[in-house]
């Protein structure tokens, strides 16, 4: 029961920290950046060839993945999304979309697709509380989650480019009228989403092992679940999200059925949206269609 | 103005591109065309042939070239074993050219990236070339949709490795060199208790996948018959495929004493890697997925130590026909040659035999410019024939039951200091 919970947090703090990406894209751009599970598998990519190829430690190769990824999150912002800020959000939906194909396929052409092992970066022992063994990962990844809400928190409500950020996603036009210059808070939000994203990237493949350029799809996918099911746009809610979505998922596995455990979680997802449209942490926002 | 002509660009490009995809379902239909002209083309040839046929009789000889054709994943997921398929029948085609001046193999491999559509793609390919027998497919799912269409279309397919029985159940003209899946569970409960190797059985096996539920299914009907025990059956999907911290945690509490694991080996790592980060060490057995394992770039091979999986080949065997081929592949390409080279390897070999057990029987072959359908036909009739057999580096005294399937003994090796060794 208690190894079950505990494996369920750390398999929740990995959507969670994916989740926040999304989550911070979503409430500053108003946009749902489908290519953030790519741009985790990137820095996956980057990660291991930093360290397999180049023999870097841990620190440096993670660092050097961050710093790909914020590159990499500014040029697709730069070249996919900031030509279509007028566009309808259904368009600008449809080319993150095409974006995550690209990435897809490029890390296919690159890599091939032969699955690599990913090497393992956290290198402590495990933590062992009587019959109860915790990984080092997920504590690793606990932790991380941790501090990155806290300093997205911090960053938002307590900075000015974090007030820039939060007046550019409550009304882009009297922000630009406010003297706040819309496009670089956006690019800086896709900055700090992509370098969220090789962190998450880092300790995805830590906790799961195996590398190949759909790796950050699935995940995605369910990192979005999960910050829908804690209100999208909020950070705490994606936390709360992420990391209740991993022990149902576990839960659901292993007193139900290992076979139905994704239809329960996207049941409890319906469920949820039903009773509270917004999401859990969501905030009430009547918005003009 | 500008944006309009866009737009009907744009529209006139959707439009094409459906079109393109209404065209997919006809096109097999125009290639049938094709294919029986070529066909009518090649008996009137083959009329021309006869003469030089009959004058070839007397000795009994095969001659000409045949055309040859592999389907695998030789990228993908599954690219491992696509390109030690076709490595393995690259040797053996060289091989055989060598043997014989007046018989030639030309080989033509095809990539289908483990995908069911990509290979009906691949097959529509060699059917362009002409080919006149297929090694293939590799994997299971993509050798279904292709077998149905070459039954169809009456083109020869010996599949190295796709071992499901809905893969031979596609067509008399479809035949396996592996063990088909309740062979291969059955043969694994056998081995585990023949040789003792547990008597708690775990299963972890993904059921959204044939292979595994179909090994799956032979496994537990065959341990309830000879007394093994299963205590812990878990399943995982393609879309779950990453945590199994359940699934392990299950074997340990019903206290298995043994996994068994009839998936293929990019689950199997993640199983390793996370039974090994839990603290918990248990004998793991394989099946033929498993193999490809020590592959795996990045892999720590020292997790998979003592794993057991049942492989018709072990590239250290001491026979002359294995040493052979394990030092050709290695010079080669750089590896330890793994069950899938070896299945490969025997393909060829085991189409070679059957053309010249036919030559032999009615007084020789020229195998230029036949048609699928005759070529299709000749060989069905050796496979099925119970006085042909092949020894093979994946077993001697290979023989063949009507229906496709191959007879031969099963063997297991086990993982020790990342090499195989026989068990």
């Amino acid at each position: 029961m208690l190894s079950y919970f505990i494996n369920g947090i750390s398999l929740g703090s990995v959507y969670a920290i994916i989740a926040l990406g999304y989550t911070m894209v979503y409430g500053i751009a108003k946009m749902l950046n489908f290519a953030h599970g790519d741009v985790i598998m990137i820095g996956g990519y980057m990660a291991f060839c930093s360290t397999a190829y180049l023999g870097w430690p841990a620190i440096p190769s993670v660092l050097f993945a961050i710093l790909v990824c914020t590159v990499l999150g500014v040029i697709i912002e730069k070249l996919a999304y900031k030509p279509l800020r007028d566009a309808s959000s259904l368009a600008v939906l449809i080319t993150a979309i095409g974006v995550s194909y690209f990435l897809q396929n490029a890390a296919l052409l690159i890599w091939s697709s032969n699955p690599k092992a990913f090497p393992n970066m956290v290198k402590f022992p495990n933590l062992v509380i009587g019959d109860i063994q915790i990984s080092s990962v997920a504590i690793v990844t606990i932790i991380a989650c941790i501090i990155i809400m806290i300093v997205l928190t911090l960053f938002t409500t307590k900075t000015k480019m974090g007030k820039a950020m939060r007046a550019v996603s409550e009304d882009k036009g009297a922000a630009q009228l406010m003297g706040i210059n819309v496009n670089a808070t956006i690019s800086m939000t896709f900055a700090i989403g992509s370098g969220l994203a090789a962190i998450a990237g880092v300790l995805l493949c830590s906790a799961y092992p195996t590398l190949m350029p759909t790796t950050g799809a699935m995940p995605g996918i369910k990192a979005f679940t999960a910050a829908v099911f804690g209100g999208i746009g909020s950070i705490p809610g994606a936390m709360l999200g992420g990391i209740l979505l991993g022990i149902i998922e576990i839960f659901a596995k292993a007193y139900i059925s290992t076979q139905l455990s994704d239809a329960i979680v996207f049941a409890v997802l319906i469920i949820v949206l039903i009773v509270k449209p917004t999401g859990l942490l969501g905030k009430k926002i009547s918005e003009k269609v | 103005m500008k944006k309009r002509l866009l737009l009907a660009i744009l529209s006139a490009m959707m439009v094409v591109s459906l079109a393109a995809c209404a065209g997919a379902a006809p096109a097999p239909a125009a290639n049938d065309a094709a294919a029986e002209e070529t066909s009518d083309s090649e008996e009137s040839e083959e009329a021309t042939e006869d003469e030089t046929k009959t004058e070839g009789s007397a000795d009994g000889t095969l001659t000409g070239t045949l055309k040859l054709g592999m389907i695998g994943p030789l990228t993908g997921a599954a690219a491992l074993y696509g390109n030690a398929v076709t490595n393995g029948t690259k040797i053996a085609v060289d091989e055989i050219n060598a043997i014989s001046s007046s018989f030639q193999m030309e080989y033509q491999p095809e990539d289908d990236e483990h995908d069911a559509e990509k290979s009906v793609n691949a097959y529509n390919k060699l059917r362009d070339w002409d080919v006149q027998a297929i090694v293939g497919c590799v994997t299971t799912t993509p050798c279904v949709a292709v077998a149905a269409e070459a039954n169809n279309d009456r083109v020869f397919m010996l599949t190295p490795s796709a071992s499901a029985t809905s893969v031979t159940e596609q067509g008399d003209d479809v035949f396996q060199l592996c063990f088909s899946d309740p062979n291969q569970g059955s043969a694994s409960a056998q081995y585990i208790k023949d040789n003792s190797l547990g008597s708690k059985i775990a299963i972890i096996y993904n059921n959204s996948d044939v292979y595994s539920t179909g090994i799956y299914q032979t496994f537990s009907d065959k341990a309830a018959e000879v007394g093994l025990e299963v205590v812990s059956t878990t399943t995982f999907t393609d879309d779950t495929a990453n945590d199994f911290s359940v699934q392990l945690t299950d074997a340990k509490n019903a206290e298995a004493d043994l996994i068994f694991l009839p998936i293929y080996y990019t689950p199997a790592s993640l199983i390793l890697q996370q039974a090994d980060a839990m603290g918990y060490d248990v004998p793991m057995f394989g099946v033929d997925g498993m193999d490809g394992i020590l592959g795996l770039e990045g892999f720590d091979t020292a997790l998979a130590e003592g794993v057991m999986l049942l492989t018709p080949f072990s590239a250290d065997a001491k026979d002359e026909a294995t040493v052979n081929f394990v030092t050709k592949y290695q010079e080669d390409y750089k590896e330890v040659p793994i069950q899938f080279a070896a299945d490969g390897y025997d393909c060829p070999y085991a189409i070679y035999e059957a053309l010249k057990f036919y030559a032999d029987k009615n007084g020789g072959l020229d195998v230029t410019g036949m048609s699928n359908e005759e070529i299709c036909d000749i060989l069905v009739s050796v496979f099925s024939d119970s006085t042909f057999s092949v020894d093979g580096i994946t077993g001697e005294d290979m023989t063949w039951t009507a229906n496709g399937e191959v007879n031969k003994a099963p063997k297991a090796v086990v993982i020790k200091d990342g090499v195989y060794v026989g068990l």
